[in-house]
């Protein structure tokens, strides 16, 4: 079983144990992010899987609801990516900032998800004929095994 | 002796009488991103539910593709969709019918 990346310290906060090879992958993570939240079209359908509708059938409502809460949620997430840019080299994190890497990493998650029209039947192989789809693919399962790892640090006692 | 006369109770007024304040209800949709360990944790954290539930509703929304995570008034439920919505998780509200 390969050691965890993310550990609870007992003296308060988490040791990260990250090799420098999957740091300079994280590193574009922040970068990604900010670019699609910055520049992103509301319509395009990254946009909506991170800012769904909060109304299944009352457009009306749901744009209302909108117009309310989206500058704050983007707020929100652009803090996070810019904590989890800051702290990229850190070797220790306080919760607060791993709770913005979970945010910041799951955000990119969600959005490569979209991208690959993900299903829970998705398997590797179905992305391996491009390259560029394939290394989408794998930026995505290293996030989903960096995540894993980030859920139990942030579960444990 | 003169009878005591009935004493004329009112009646509780049934609370189907009152026009119900309807409760509005949060629901979480499946999706094929997020991960499951993710979701009980986000379950706990925001609406501060023992594991277990946070465990049943997240097999909920796996298996049936969705559960209710929360009601009451609608501003309430309002603040925890963009809660969940925060957190990328896949939320609506609506009126409990």
């Amino acid at each position: 079983m390969p050691i965890a990346r993310v550990k609870r310290l007992r003296r308060g906060g988490f040791a990260l144990r990250i090799p420098p090879p999957e740091r300079d992958v994280l590193a574009a993570v922040p970068p990604m992010l900010r670019s699609l939240l910055v520049g992103g079209d509301a319509g395009d359908p990254a946009m909506r899987r991170l800012f769904p509708s909060a109304f299944l059938d009352d457009e009306a409502a749901a744009a209302e609801f909108d117009s309310v809460v989206r500058d704050d949620l983007l707020e929100q997430r652009l803090a996070a990516v810019d904590t989890m840019e800051r702290t990229l080299q850190a070797e220790r994190l306080s919760e607060d900032e791993l709770v913005a890497w979970l945010a910041a990493v799951n955000d990119l998650r969600l959005v490569l998800g979209v991208r690959l029209a993900l299903t829970e039947e998705s398997t590797p192989e179905d992305f391996a004929g491009d390259p560029e789809t394939d290394r989408a693919y794998g930026l995505y399962g290293y996030l989903s095994y960096l995540e894993e790892d980030v859920v139990r640090a942030l579960s444990s006692e | 002796m003169a009878q005591t006369a009935p004493v004329e109770v009112d009646r509780p007024i049934d609370e189907q009488d009152v026009t119900p304040d309807v409760p509005w209800i949060v629901i979480v949709w499946n999706d094929p991103i997020n991960l499951m360990s993710y979701v009980v944790y986000v379950f706990q954290k925001l609406f501060g539910y023992p594991r277990e539930k946070a465990t049943k509703l997240m097999m909920d929304v796996h298996v049936k593709g969705r559960a209710v995570v929360s009601d009451g008034p609608r501003e309430r439920c309002e603040a925890d969709v963009a809660r969940l919505h925060a957190h990328g998780l896949w939320a609506t509200l609506q009126k409990d019918r």
